[in-house]
């Protein structure tokens, strides 16, 4: 199997910041791949390296099989963050504008955007104008699909049929590799790669990051009591609901804390959640 | 326990309808999250409630204005100042006294983690700080009702749980928190949570309450399923069986908060 696009031991550096620090990487064919990291983690220079628009500082980057280029830019499907479509265009415009780009035939909208085709793109929803870039950047019928914070703005139905596309996108063929830093988005990945001060701190896919990362669960009848004297011990908790949930804490510690303070309340071993987890490895 | 809330709120904002008939409950200690996405109604709703907006219909209860606090979507915090500066300023808009004034800025610098950066510009700090000192401005004076529109908006998980952090404290003190944002799984963090979809509500309640209003059931399917209500969570797919006949093949799962509002909308979209 040819990866469509394979990173290897990629390092940038911009003066005497490393952003990027031996990072490996692929994207095969029909998976999608989470890139995840805090911010200034390194995930956008890693994407600009991946597009060819910045060049590693060591290391080697291909997509296709050969270093970035405009021949591989056809094969190649991209939506940024601020989705680099024409406000002042209509919908169909847009499209049609990328298609002929591309030299592709135009494809049909899907009866939504067709409903909105010849409005301004700058009048209609996010969540459609997010619809019109991922049909725009579908059109030619990409292998890789590059998608940056793809749903950030839209509501949880709207995130659910981007993502049902992304998943229609994948099961097709094409590999699709989505930054971001939204757990929702993370467990729809098949696999993840996170990244802390530019170099990988974990893969897999979430169950394996979170494998073996334990949170300790606080159920108290006075939580704010229960917060007060663990956040006191400085063991940091964080509230979910009415519990308080703590990463890399002792349990016999946060019992004795509680205690200590006569707080009655119930201390329990549970896994950690995928954010959890990403908080501990980002940190370290 | 005090009743901050609206009953039967609507607001009309010329011909557009932004909420319509809102029932919300905002209880003191309590975390409230106001989830939907881009012109669903969340910030029309958070300046309702602080008082900046009128209903057309319905009632607002909220504390008398100078017990609001409320930080606006693009952090409300003056650039030009430094942290200190951004504090001092909002302690003598609210006549808070010196001593008052010095004890309280230094435990919210403390509770935000923000002491170190006291003398810096606000325009210099990094998103989550910049956050985190917009919701220390909107705790300044000790208000019973924080209204937060979307507080972690473009911040990293890193930043989002210490922010949430400061969220969690103020409510331990007896704060009632009403927080926006566009991600169920940060919802899921708040006591309450009511989803709006183009101003009207989608589902409300705790999770339980959330659950035992589902009609149907929710079961995994695979990638051939072609029912009308399916999405992809995982690297699978689940569907909503309406009438709670789940066919052979499929795997009843219990519905957490995500697919929940996902059949809500669904749910609404089929008219019912």
């Amino acid at each position: 199997m040819s990866a469509l696009c394979e990173v290897s031991e990629v390092s940038r550096r911009f003066g005497n910041t490393v952003a990027v620090d031996r990072v490996t990487l692929h994207v095969g064919a029909g998976e999608v791949v989470g890139l995840l990291g805090a911010n200034g983690a390194g995930k956008s220079t890693l994407i600009r390296v991946i597009l060819g628009l910045v060049a590693p500082t060591e290391g080697r980057s291909l997509l296709f099989g050969h270093p970035p280029s405009r021949a591989g830019r056809k094969r190649l499907g991209y939506v940024p963050q601020g989705l680099g479509i024409y406000a002042d265009l209509t919908v169909a415009e847009n499209i049609e504008f990328v298609a002929r780009a591309f030299s592709t035939a135009t494809p049909r909208l899907d009866p939504e955007l067709d409903e909105v085709r010849d409005r301004p793109v700058g009048t209609i929803s996010l969540g459609l104008r997010r619809r019109t870039a991922f049909a725009a950047a579908l059109c030619h019928e990409p292998e890789l699909l590059v998608l940056d914070e793809p749903t950030s703005g839209v509501g949880p139905l709207g995130r659910a049929e981007l993502w049902a596309t992304i998943g229609e996108v994948a099961a097709g063929g094409a590999g699709v590799l989505v930054s971001t830093h939204h757990m929702e988005e993370a467990e729809q990945c098949d696999r993840v790669v996170m990244l802390a001060t530019g170099k990988v701190v974990a893969e897999g896919t979430t169950a394996d990051i979170t494998a073996g990362i334990g949170a300790l669960e606080v159920e108290a009848a006075d939580w704010a009591a229960a917060l007060d004297a663990l956040d006191a011990a400085g063991l940091r908790p964080g509230l979910v609901g009415r519990r308080l949930r703590m990463v890399g804490v002792d349990r016999d510690r946060a019992a004795a804390v509680l205690a200590g303070a006569g707080v009655a309340a119930a201390v329990r071993d549970t896994p950690a959640g995928f954010e959890e987890a990403f908080v501990a490895m980002a940190e370290v | 326990m005090s009743a901050w809330g609206l009953d039967d709120a609507t607001v009309n904002l010329g011909h557009h309808v932004a909420l319509d008939g809102i029932d919300l409950a905002v209880a003191d200690g309590d975390v409230t999250s106001v989830v939907g996405g881009d012109g669903a109604g969340k910030t029309t709703l958070a300046r309702l409630m602080v008082g900046l907006l009128r209903p057309s219909r319905g009632r607002v209860r909220r504390p008398e204005r100078r017990m609001v606090g409320y930080q606006s979507e693009s952090s409300g915090v003056w650039g030009d100042l430094t942290v200190g500066e951004n504090l001092d300023f909002v302690a003598t808009a609210h006549h808070i006294g010196a001593s008052e004034r010095s004890r309280r800025i230094d435990e919210l610098l403390d509770v935000t983690r923000l002491g170190p950066a006291r003398q810096r510009l606000a325009a210099r700090l990094s998103g989550g700080m910049r956050q985190k000192l917009g919701v220390a401005m909107a705790l300044l004076p000790s208000p019973r009702l924080l209204v937060l529109d979307e507080p972690t908006t473009g911040l990293d998980p890193v930043s989002r749980t210490e922010l949430w952090a400061v969220i969690a404290r103020a409510a331990a003190g007896g704060t009632a928190v009403l927080a926006t944002t566009t991600y169920l799984e940060e919802a899921e963090r708040a006591s309450t949570v009511l989803a709006l979809d183009q101003g009207r509500p989608l589902a409300a309640g705790t999770l339980d309450q959330v659950r035992a209003a589902m009609r149907g059931a929710v079961a995994t399917v695979d990638a051939g399923f072609t029912g009308p209500f399916r999405w992809r969570r995982g690297p699978g797919w689940r569907a909503w069986f309406p009438d709670g006949d789940v066919p052979p093949g499929a795997v009843h799962v219990e519905p957490d908060l995500s697919d929940l509002v996902t059949v809500a909308a669904f749910a609404r979209r089929r008219g019912q």
